[in-house]
């Protein structure tokens, strides 16, 4: 069914037009939203869009960077400076959906799709969004919890490990080289004197959005990356996971498998 | 609802079309330029069978909002032959048996014609990964991609 194109100039306009209808929805890369439209979902009745080139900026700050909403996955990997994200927009579909799948949109993906997502988690990621209020910041998490209401994300702002080694990523998929995620795992963990200082542990396919281990967290504070170090972190993993059944796989089997996942990746280990 | 108008270039040849809110270039290629070299292939960008270039990248036509390509430069397969002569990738495809049913083979083409074009020698772990969002039901791949290192061997994306 045709569906009202709206395209803006400004993003304050384009978010306006997105809060003022309850069924507008914002289009990025296309491949959300197409793909809902595809499949003749009738909960879409104006597509919004906006030229503002600045959605499409990558720009570093100190520990941090700011990627904008607009940056794809292609041109995630065209950064030198993003290295540590690399693997994880390999790890994203093909090169047409990697040239088309945008940073803002994939904080949309529904599980078990979403990994960039579960990486900027860990990374202590921040969400700039616009809404018809004006623009806030909130933290990534809450973010997730309401982003159907959220607004329009302008950018994510995320910290770049100290080291390559302190952030690690991996995706269990059963298609190879590409496939939606059984689970993906992705880990921050800064050590100082062989001790993990700020551990943060993000799934994917693991709840409907990318959520935290926050219990694993907690007991690998503090240890070593070693067998007798990680044993509490790995003993806890599944805490607070709600993973669903789906083709790919079901919620017993990723409950089962996060912890054996987690162990290798603490550890280095090859899947 | 009334359509929207839309030029673009459509294999190096100018062309105006009207599309309704929300149709997709596939569509717009399909129903309203008449190239039916794209396919619909699964309609949530897992199949590649779509697949064309913009601006020399590849995209999936099916995902991609007609309206964003106005002014762009599409490529599809059926702008590859050169009257009667096959392009090289074409070609390479025939003497490979890389089509059988020959739905894939379309958008099989642009990714390779993609990834030649950015890499004229590629490895093979670089044709697996350039193909890796076109899904082939019938020739286990192999063929496909010995066809398109056939066609950078001999030079397919220099002569393309």
């Amino acid at each position: 069914m045709p569906v009202n194109v709206k395209t803006f100039a400004t993003i304050p306009e384009a978010a306006g037009a997105l809060a003022s209808e309850r069924d507008a929805r914002y289009i990025g890369g296309g491949t959300l939203v197409m793909r809902a439209l595809n499949e003749g979902d009738l909960s879409i009745a104006t597509v919004v869009r906006v030229r503002d080139h600045s959605l499409g900026t990558i720009r570093p700050a100190g520990g941090r960077v700011t990627i904008g909403a607009a940056v794809t996955l292609a041109q995630l990997l065209n950064a030198r400076d993003l290295a540590f994200l690399h693997p994880v927009a390999r790890s994203i579909g093909g090169p047409a959906v990697r040239n088309m799948g945008t940073v803002g949109g994939n904080l949309f993906a529904p599980a078990p799709f979403g990994d960039l997502a579960v990486a900027l988690l860990a990374l202590d990621a921040m969400v700039s969004v616009q809404g018809s209020y004006g623009t806030r910041e909130m933290a990534m998490e809450e973010f997730l919890a309401g982003r159907e209401r959220a607004g329009l994300v302008i950018s994510v702002s995320c910290t770049r490990p100290a080291s390559p080694e302190a952030f690690r990523y991996r995706k269990v998929s059963r298609v190879k080289p590409k496939g939606a995620s059984v689970i993906s795992l992705a880990v921050h963990v800064p050590q100082s004197s062989g001790r993990v200082n700020g551990a943060r542990i993000a799934y994917g396919a693991m709840a409907p959005t990318a959520i935290r281990a926050k219990a694993a967290e907690r007991a690998l504070e503090g240890r070593s990356l070693d067998e007798a170090g990680i044993a509490a972190a790995v003993a806890v993993a599944a805490e607070g996971t709600s993973p669903a059944t789906d083709p790919i796989a079901s919620t017993w089997y990723r409950r089962e498998v996060v912890g054996v996942h987690l162990r290798r990746l603490l550890l280095g280990q090859d899947t | 609802m009334a359509k929207t108008a839309l030029q673009f270039r459509h294999n190096d040849r100018e062309v105006a079309v009207f599309v309704d809110g929300g149709t997709s270039l596939l569509t717009a290629l399909r129903d309203s330029v008449g190239d039916h070299s794209p396919k619909f292939g699964c309609g949530q960008g897992g199949c590649g069978a779509c697949t064309v270039l913009i601006d020399g990248e590849a995209h999936l036509s099916c995902l991609t909002l007609a309206e964003t390509v106005e002014g762009r430069a599409i490529q599809t397969a059926d702008g590859l032959k050169n009257g009667a002569a096959l392009h090289p990738l074409q070609a390479a495809f025939m003497e490979n048996f890389a089509a059988q049913c020959g739905y894939c083979t379309p958008g099989m083409l642009m990714a390779a014609k993609a990834l030649l074009d950015h890499n004229p020698q590629p490895t093979r772990q670089d044709v697996i990964d350039g193909i890796a969002g076109n899904i082939c039901r019938c020739t286990g791949y192999e063929p496909i991609i010995n066809a398109i290192l056939a066609a950078a061997a001999g030079g397919g994306a220099r002569r393309a």
